[in-house]
């Protein structure tokens, strides 16, 4: 496979797409760690949802 | 399970559970098998190999404008219908959205400069687009600015529906006005104009990259739904300790009074 005379703008392109969607996948996965760890700690603290289910409960 | 099941933001963490992982499996065979083809795809007669960077460029495009539409059946279901996850489903696309603008901006100008001479022009359908990324900003800005989740929704659901507008303009930019931007090779009257070696890999690419979007983003909403869940519980936290002080200011005021008296 030879990209030509141009192969630093295709190799930038896929290079700044994979970075772009890896930044993504981890910001949502960073996020939904962040956000079940301080449900834990209200959980912990005796805060629950006036269901009276834990905020990490799923049906 | 029906759409109104869905509402119920329990049911829907429920099914998110069930079904992410089904989805990114999907979403990582097909990425693979486009960015196969991509790269064994033949050059192009008049671009060469920069005919590549049409396989990640065209995908990000359409998306850019796929997600503005999302968000506006979701602002109009948070305007006419005030569906529970409207707010949350437009909220948590904004960012996905403008992370694809972004790259069919950066990518359109990689390609630019060997095809067209310059990394940028000033002609319709780039105007347009970047004026989308600028709206994905400020629409993001928004729901930052207004801590009250339910008055930002509205806003931006309105702000939405009026930048829906743009979408049109995009589309039919390259019709309308003389630009630097070929008009549309794939979606047009009469068929695609590429040729199938190129048409193929395009298209899993597209598939691959709407996945990854579906995908993100109800990850996205999984975690939204889970942040206002603490929002909500931190208030409930913050209203028990104000009551509770203000019990032990009203008993102390009580005794202190009882006091006052006996002296």
């Amino acid at each position: 496979m030879s990209l030509g005379p141009y192969a630093s703008f295709i190799v930038t392109s896929y290079a700044t797409a994979a970075a772009v969607v890896a930044i993504l996948i981890g910001w949502v996965m960073i996020d939904y760690r962040n956000q079940t760890l301080r449900l834990r700690e209200l959980d912990r603290s005796g805060i629950t949802r006036r269901s009276g289910r834990s905020a990490t409960d799923r049906p | 399970m029906t759409l109104i099941d869905l509402a119920n933001p329990t049911r829907f963490l429920a099914l998110t559970a069930r079904v992410l992982p089904w989805l990114a499996a999907a979403t990582i065979i097909l990425l693979t098998i486009g960015l196969y083809q991509s790269a064994f795809a033949p050059d192009d007669y008049q671009q060469g190999a920069t005919v590549k960077i049409m396989f990640i460029h065209v995908p990000n495009a359409w998306l850019s404008m796929f997600v503005w539409g999302v968000m506006s059946v979701a602002s109009l279901g948070t305007l006419v219908w005030r569906h529970p996850l409207a707010d949350v489903a437009a909220k948590s696309a904004a960012p996905i959205g403008a992370a694809f603008t972004f790259l069919a901006l950066v990518t359109g100008s990689l390609w630019g400069r060997p095809m067209w001479g310059t990394y940028w022009e000033w002609d319709a359908r780039l105007t347009s687009v970047l004026i989308l990324f600028l709206m994905y900003l400020g629409l993001m800005a928004l729901w930052r600015a207004v801590e009250d989740p339910s008055r930002a929704a509205r806003a931006a659901a309105v702000l939405t529906l009026v930048g829906a507008i743009n979408l049109p303009i995009i589309k039919f930019s390259v019709d309308w006005w003389n630009t630097l931007h070929q008009p549309a090779s794939v979606m047009r009257m009469g068929g695609s104009t590429l040729d199938k070696s190129f048409l193929i890999p395009l298209l899993v690419m597209a598939i691959a990259f709407t996945l990854l979007f579906v995908t993100l983003h109800l990850a996205a909403m999984r975690n939204e739904i889970l942040r206002r869940r603490v929002r909500s519980l931190q208030m409930m936290q913050a209203s028990r300790v104000a009551f509770s002080s203000e019990v032990g200011t009203g008993s102390r005021e009580e005794s202190a009074s009882k006091e006052a008296g006996a002296a």
